[in-house]
């Protein structure tokens, strides 16, 4: 399924999402609840000082870490290897999968197991996986949901099911898996806990994505709350991690940092449950850890971006931070993005990894009232980047179909005869869709505009019929 | 042991570097970062104050936390395994339990001690336990955190499979935040010394808030959590 969501064109997907009342809701009080526990964990804490100088301090260690990113490309894949783990560079996203289903085949493995991972989405794993004949297991709780929901789609980056209340994942677990319980979260939990626990026990493969790698010592960092990530890197005989190319730290010291950065802005928490450091093992002694550890890393469009004025998009480190304070976001959700990426930064990173043909009516899901920039913990200027695929967008489309509205525009304006017919016959061509002076439900270019606001109707006069009856003396109204 | 395969890096890295516009970089040499906000915090607190904010920030995350002192120690883990009515225990192999002459409670509650030479024994006994007990390697005032440094005695399982996990936090080990961690685990690669193979921050129970952004306290790891902070003998 990889990165996109859904077939229809994003308007439709807009307006589908618009009467969703509940969806609506939710994404409203998430939103509220999210900005308002990284607020007290942020600015409103006295303990973490100033942190205008934390985000200052994240966007120096981002922006060095991409204009050096060979260089720590090159260490992190030497320092994992040189403790014998295997390292693969993935130019595409079917470079990636066909490598893992190697792996897979390698050790006939049947059941993987899988933390949350984004990178896992975009790539499409779980089918890849499955093609080879292996069960896939989500194991987040929010995944977990979604997988037995029909494989249903991300809607946030942080908590994918947002979309869903307790009653529908309730009805989900009832119908897909017999469970007999009520609708209350800590039994919904403790379900999903007693499903998975064998589980856990008998993958074959573990799969998590990475939160970041830390090149000096060939480490994964994992940020996570649940407890899955733990199991699903400590049982399995393989471990398979898969990491965005651009999502490293030089060193433990700004690996701190960078942690600190993901868990105040993702969370509001001081610092999740869980930051689990992973380095393959050296004396493969552990009777509790992988002996095979292999560390799968992306490009898949992210090079578009070095050398342009993108290349800080890909300092984000995926704390959402951009789509809980994104007004736009709050009334569409997430599946309205037709991404698995989605608010501001799925608007700006989207038509990166995939394409303005697919992905270019993203950047215009924005007010680009630059709440985006201002809550990123790395300090992207989002709202601008908007604003350049926008210009980029426009510019491609005038190319095609936009040059032949303006050819014909061109027509009729070069024509005194042909400009006054049109302007003289507007309002009787717009009379079926005025009431009270103004369209609501008008057609043609205007219908999109009139689908969620009112528009003027057309005078029946204009400045020329004004101006000649001006000179002739007469009044001011025409 | 073998390293690792590494495929395709020249071409990848290649390409990073044409679009950088320039030659692949062979040394770079990481900056002095002009902001540096993390060594302000919790700068010149004492041990008795670190101790207080990392009880603080561990009662946050819904930890029980208990004070002691060595002498006590024994009396005070014994107290807190009967509170699990009997359950089954596990510990890591750790020196540190004799060094506080905790090898005794470990014996008379009849506790499993970690030996790798049991191979999966030790899992399926961990999965059946109430409590998983161990010392913190490092402790994060800032978040009320342990720290653990894995190893296959210090196996990862015995603070994930059993219902809790009691950590013992020795006062001596109460350090600021994940900073002064990262600047020893720094100073100790360039120094060519070997990592563990999972250096794991742990903070509490595990939990989620993917329903309704309600918390839920107990998903996949320990659904109870205890930090004994003991006085330094």
């Amino acid at each position: 399924m990889a990165m996109k969501i859904g077939s229809k064109p994003f308007f439709g997907r807009v307006d589908e999402a618009l009467q969703d009342e509940f969806m609506r809701k939710a994404m409203s009080s998430a939103q509220d609840r999210l900005r308002g526990k990284k607020m007290l964990a942020t600015v409103e804490d006295e303990l973490v000082g100033d942190w205008e100088e934390w985000r200052s301090a994240g966007e120096e260690i981002r922006r060095h870490t991409l204009d050096n990113l060979d260089f720590y490309l090159d260490q992190l894949s030497e320092n994992f290897s040189k403790r014998g783990g295997h390292v693969y560079f993935a130019a595409t996203a079917e470079d990636a999968t066909r490598y893992i289903q190697e792996v897979a085949k390698q050790k006939n493995a049947k059941k993987v197991t899988k933390a949350k991972s984004m990178v896992t989405e975009e790539i499409g794993l779980n089918e890849a996986l499955e093609e080879v004949g292996c069960e896939v297991y989500e194991t987040d709780l929010a995944e977990y949901i979604l997988q037995i929901d029909d494989h249903d789609r991300p809607s946030h980056i942080v908590v994918p099911s947002l979309h869903k209340n307790k009653e529908q994942i309730r009805d989900t677990f009832r119908d897909k898996a017999n469970y007999t319980g009520t609708e209350e979260p800590k039994q919904l939990a403790a379900f999903a806990r007693s499903q998975l626990r064998e589980t856990f026990m008998q993958a074959d493969i573990g799969v998590t994505g990475c939160n970041f790698a830390v090149a000096e010592s060939g480490t994964i960092s994992l940020v996570t709350n649940e407890g899955n990530a733990n199991m699903v890197t400590t049982f399995p005989e393989t471990q398979i991690s898969i990491m965005g190319m651009e999502r490293l730290v030089p060193t433990w010291e700004e690996l701190d940092v960078m942690t600190n950065l993901l868990s105040r802005s993702a969370v509001g928490q001081k610092i999740t449950t869980y930051v689990t450091n992973l380095t393959p093992q050296l004396e493969e002694d552990s009777v509790d850890a992988p002996k095979e550890f292999h560390l799968v890393i992306l490009d898949a469009g992210r090079s578009k971006a070095l050398g342009t004025e993108f290349q800080s998009a890909l300092h984000c480190i995926r704390c959402a931070a951009c789509v809980n304070v994104c007004p736009v976001y709050r009334h569409i959700g997430g599946h309205a993005y037709g991404s698995i990426y989605q608010g501001p930064i799925g608007a700006v990173l989207s038509p990166i990894l995939g394409g303005y043909e697919e992905y270019g009516e993203l950047p215009f899901a924005s007010s680009l009232c630059a709440a985006c920039s201002e809550a990123c913990p790395v300090k992207i200027p989002l709202h601008e980047q908007l604003i350049r695929h926008r210009e980029i967008y426009v510019k491609e489309k005038a190319k095609t179909s936009e040059k032949l509205a303006m050819k014909t525009f061109g027509i009729g304006a070069s024509s005194p005869s042909l400009f006054r017919l049109a302007v003289k016959g507007m309002p009787a061509m717009m009379k079926p869709f005025v009431k009270d002076d103004s369209i609501s439900g008008g057609p043609g270019p205007i219908k999109l505009w009139t689908a969620v606001r009112d528009f003027p109707a057309p005078a029946n006069s204009n400045f020329r019929k004004w101006f000649d009856n001006h000179k002739r003396g007469g009044g001011t109204d025409g | 042991m073998a390293e690792g395969m590494i495929h395709n890096k020249t071409d990848f890295l290649a390409t990073i570097s044409t679009k950088l516009g320039r030659e692949q970089s062979k040394q770079v040499t990481r900056p002095d970062w002009k902001h540096r906000p993390q060594l302000e915090i919790l700068k010149k607190t004492s041990s008795e104050e670190l101790a207080a904010v990392f009880t603080k920030n561990s009662i946050e995350k819904t930890t029980n936390v208990i004070q002691t002192d060595s002498a006590q120690l024994g009396e005070v883990l014994l107290e807190t395994f009967r509170k699990y009515e009997g359950g089954r225990i596990v510990a890591t192999k750790d020196g540190r339990f004799s060094d506080y002459g905790l090898d005794v409670v470990l014996a008379d509650s009849g506790a499993h001690v970690w030996n790798s030479e049991l191979g999966e024994e030790n899992i399926e006994i961990a999965k059946q336990a109430a409590i998983g007990v161990f010392f913190s390697d490092v402790s994060l005032a800032e978040s009320g955190t342990v720290v653990q440094f894995n190893d296959k005695d210090i196996a990862r399982s015995v603070s994930l499979l059993p219902l809790a996990y009691v950590a013992i936090v020795p006062k001596s080990t109460i350090v600021p935040r994940m900073t002064q961690v990262s600047q020893t685990i720094h100073k100790s690669i360039s120094e060519g010394k070997e990592l563990s193979t999972c250096i794991n921050f742990i903070s509490g129970p595990s939990n989620s808030a993917d329903i309704e952004m309600n918390i839920v306290i107990g998903v996949h790891g320990p659904i109870e959590a205890v930090h004994i902070v003991v006085a330094d003998r």
